[in-house]
């Protein structure tokens, strides 16, 4: 359940920007979690509505963008789409692509007043 | 005004998402873009750990695996070979107890115990805080043996030069290809238990087919800590991955 420690990320994030340029409250908040960053998405609300209340965060809107995965096939040379890191090309059933994409965890932006 | 590229737009709508369900109107609602890495913070602290390695020649490794795949075992017997070669550190992460770092002082080896209470996992800034008081010697093997989880420890950098994950031949073969995000990151992986093969239907080649299939580049070797079958050839591997000692400064 490293989604918690993620939160916890989120969270000091987002707090150390309201000390750089003063705001209340953060009414909504979006992230980039890529299909192959290895979070659960439900887990991650679930944390996110636990870390939240009584912070800058409480009531926040959580907006979650997932971007696919992506790899290069070396004997196709193609980028393919990858839902899951075990799968193999869909155009020549190979293994071991190189994931070039759908592995990031970032705070994209937010709403605040 | 805007406080991100300074336009006089106090509001930007990005893409078709629910941002748009929210009109500025005429409260005080801002955007602010971030763009940052959720574990950068993480990051910032590994990389003070791995500066901390590189200047003084340290080998740093990160130990990975399901509870029980005899890490602790492993790591002992390396611990009790290798004494007396090379300077030796061993940071022990559990959630709970200092029994694992107990069984590594037992062998003479400095040790330090994090507990990570409810949390899954080592970070970077749980060992930056370690380093203080374990204080690795100059050209130290320093083994980093994380919480027994192959989920979440795969997402944290420590500033190891490598992960290394260990695999029991108790466990199924398939597991590389069920916990793909650490059989990934990991560079080498340590098939351990394998005195116990005669006994079970573990199929070798399948596992090793699948490790390569997630990470065509995994080094893998046999291992079996409790005879010491295939250890030589982890020593070796250590051997070959420490640092070159920086020529001395005149």
């Amino acid at each position: 359940m490293h989604e918690m420690s993620l939160c916890e990320s989120i969270l000091q994030i987002v707090e150390a920007e309201a000390a750089r340029e003063p705001f209340m409250r953060v009414t909504w908040l979006q992230l980039e979690i890529g299909a192959l960053a290895g979070v659960e998405i439900d887990a991650l609300r679930f944390c996110f509505e636990a870390v939240a209340p009584n912070t800058i965060l409480a009531g926040a809107e959580l907006d979650i963008v997932e971007p696919p995965g992506e790899a290069r096939c070396v004997p196709c040379d193609k980028t393919v789409l990858l839902t899951d890191r075990y799968s193999c090309c869909p155009h020549c059933g190979a293994y071991g692509l190189q994931v070039t994409g759908g592995d990031q965890m970032r705070i994209k932006a937010m709403e605040v007043e | 005004m805007c406080t991100v590229c300074g336009c006089g737009d106090a509001h930007h709508h990005y893409g078709q998402g629910v941002a748009r369900a929210h009109a500025p109107g005429l409260s005080q609602a801002r955007m602010v873009k971030i763009e940052q890495d959720i574990l950068g913070k993480n990051a910032e602290y590994a990389q003070r750990n791995r500066a901390r390695f590189r200047e003084q020649g340290i080998l740093a490794l990160n130990l990975v695996s399901s509870p029980g795949s005899g890490k602790t075992s492993l790591l002992t017997r390396t611990l009790t070979d290798l004494k007396g070669q090379y300077p030796l550190a061993v940071i022990e992460g559990d959630q709970e107890t200092s029994q694992d770092a107990d069984r590594i002082r037992a062998t003479g080896v400095s040790a330090v115990q994090i507990n990570t209470g409810k949390g899954c996992h080592l970070d970077g800034h749980m060992v930056g805080h370690a380093l203080e008081t374990l204080n690795p010697d100059p050209g130290a093997l320093l083994f980093i043996e994380n919480v027994g989880n192959l989920v979440c420890p795969a997402a944290f950098d420590l500033g190891e030069a490598h992960k290394v994950a260990i695999l029991s031949v108790t466990e199924g073969e398939d597991k590389p290809i069920k916990y793909p995000d650490m059989f990934a990151a990991a560079d080498l992986m340590l098939l351990n238990k394998t005195d116990l093969l005669p006994h079970l239907d573990f199929d070798v080649a399948l596992c090793m087919e699948y490790a390569r299939r997630i990470h065509p580049d995994i080094e893998i070797l046999q291992v079996s800590a409790k005879t010491g079958a295939g250890m030589e050839q982890w020593y070796q591997w250590l051997r070959a991955h420490r640092p070159e000692p920086e020529s001395p400064a005149r």
